[in-house]
């Protein structure tokens, strides 16, 4: 676990998935969902450091990446249901960008 | 109900068993011990732990902060499984666990996930009209309560610590998890009150 | 990708509205012997580092879509498992003939 890279994100920064499409490109495995590419939410919390799946998938050496829970509120995810409403996710470090100030994404 | 498995299907599975035991990888002896292994977990794990951190407070506070721990604590052997993760309700919040992707669940504490947990509409739905989907187990949410769906991706297997219910006071422990159901843990029910209270 | 609901990978399906008007069924039934064994051998093959979890994702993910919605849940196991097994030639395809 010493060896892991600091965590770049902490509970509470807004952070954006990287609108990336993998699976358009060829063969591969990915655990983030197509409904968050390209959104913007918050870190919940740092879950620690894990083996990159999208390697494991494949019996590659697989570095481990750092792993967050991400909070997305959930009516902009559908353009429907209930204000307050969230999705809780776990994404890996490398699909999150720093995001800009929550104001953006009011509404 | 889901449909039984095809007959090819369950014939090329004993043509693969038998070629891993013909070159010694595995042994029907080991497959028993698997399964009987995994038919021993069961929802009754998870409600037990539900009930002790209701009523102990250092046990809630592990069992928040080092789910596997606290499963361990319990005489859960966790070694090989992911890690566990509890997720607690309050009274303005309440969560609900789906793997839009797989399967993913919390096997080690909770046993083999039932089909709905893995029916495409479950899986489809749940993160996009919760309300409808939890309407359906009759589950309707108090007002001001603001859903959070878990949607477990990677890593991590979840559990829902849900609000322990009014009525219940100075309940054993015994008599609190028998209300924490397999549906209350994934999310998709509340533990129901006594009747003394519900009648209220 | 002109039509916003069709998701580029099969099994990622979350708010997919073609199951939009479907109830889900209550079903709490155990696997059958069928489900149990093909779970128990997932289990074994991993213990003896023949094969991830993620492998046996990625080979369910691969699964043609058409396929992917019509086997049961663990015959789709069943087929990522084998395709793995003659993929890191653990078996042969003579040897599964059988």
């Amino acid at each position: 676990m010493s060896d892991d890279a600091a965590p770049r994100f902490s509970p509470g920064d807004r952070v954006q998935v990287r609108d990336d499409w993998p699976e358009r490109r060829g063969p591969c495995h990915i655990r983030t969902p197509h409904y968050l590419r390209g959104r913007t939410g918050t870190v919940e919390r740092v879950l620690g450091a894990f083996p990159n799946p999208e390697d494991l998938a494949f019996a590659r050496p697989a570095p481990r990446r750092v792993l967050y829970h991400v909070l997305f509120d959930q009516p902009p995810l559908w353009r429907e249901g209930e204000p307050g409403d969230q999705v809780l996710v776990e994404i890996f470090e490398h699909w999150l960008e720093p995001a800009a100030a929550p104001a953006k994404e009011a509404a | 109900m889901s449909p039984p498995p095809r007959p090819d299907s369950i014939a090329g599975l004993e043509r693969l068993i038998a070629a891993l035991k013909a070159k010694g990888i595995v042994t029907e002896e080991e497959l028993a011990a698997r399964q009987a292994q995994t038919d021993k977990a069961s929802p009754e794990t998870g409600a037990r732990m539900v009930a002790r951190a209701w009523v102990d407070p250092a046990y809630r506070a592990l069992l928040l902060r080092d789910g596997t721990a606290a499963a361990e604590a319990m005489g859960v052997s966790m070694a090989g499984a992911p890690p566990l993760g509890v997720l607690e309700d309050t009274p303005t919040r309440h969560h609900v666990i789906v793997c839009t992707l797989c399967s993913c669940y919390p096997r080690a504490v909770l046993g083999y996930p039932p089909p709905w947990y893995k029916s495409f509409a479950y899986r489809a739905r749940v993160v996009r009209e919760p309300r409808a989907v939890l309407a359906e187990w009759g589950t309707v949410l108090p007002p001001g309560v603001e859903v959070r769906v878990v949607d477990s991706t990677a890593d991590y297997r979840w559990m829902v610590l849900p609000l322990r219910p009014a009525g219940t006071e100075g309940w054993s422990e015994g008599r609190l998890a028998a209300l924490v159901t397999r549906d209350v843990l994934v999310g998709v029910a509340l533990p129901q009150p006594p009747v003394a209270a519900a009648a209220e | 990708m002109s039509d916003p609901d069709r998701t580029p990978a099969t099994h990622d399906i979350g708010g997919l509205s073609r199951f939009r008007c479907t109830p889900v069924e209550h079903d709490e039934s155990p696997p059958d012997a069928f489900g149990k064994r093909v779970d128990a051998l997932r289990q074994l093959l991993a213990a003896k580092r023949l094969m991830t979890v993620d492998e046996l994702r990625r080979g369910i993910e691969s699964i043609p879509e058409d396929e992917y919605f019509a086997l049961t849940y663990y015959e789709r196991w069943l087929r990522s498992i084998t395709a793995l097994m003659l993929e890191k030639g653990v078996v042969t395809e003579e040897e599964l003939r059988g």
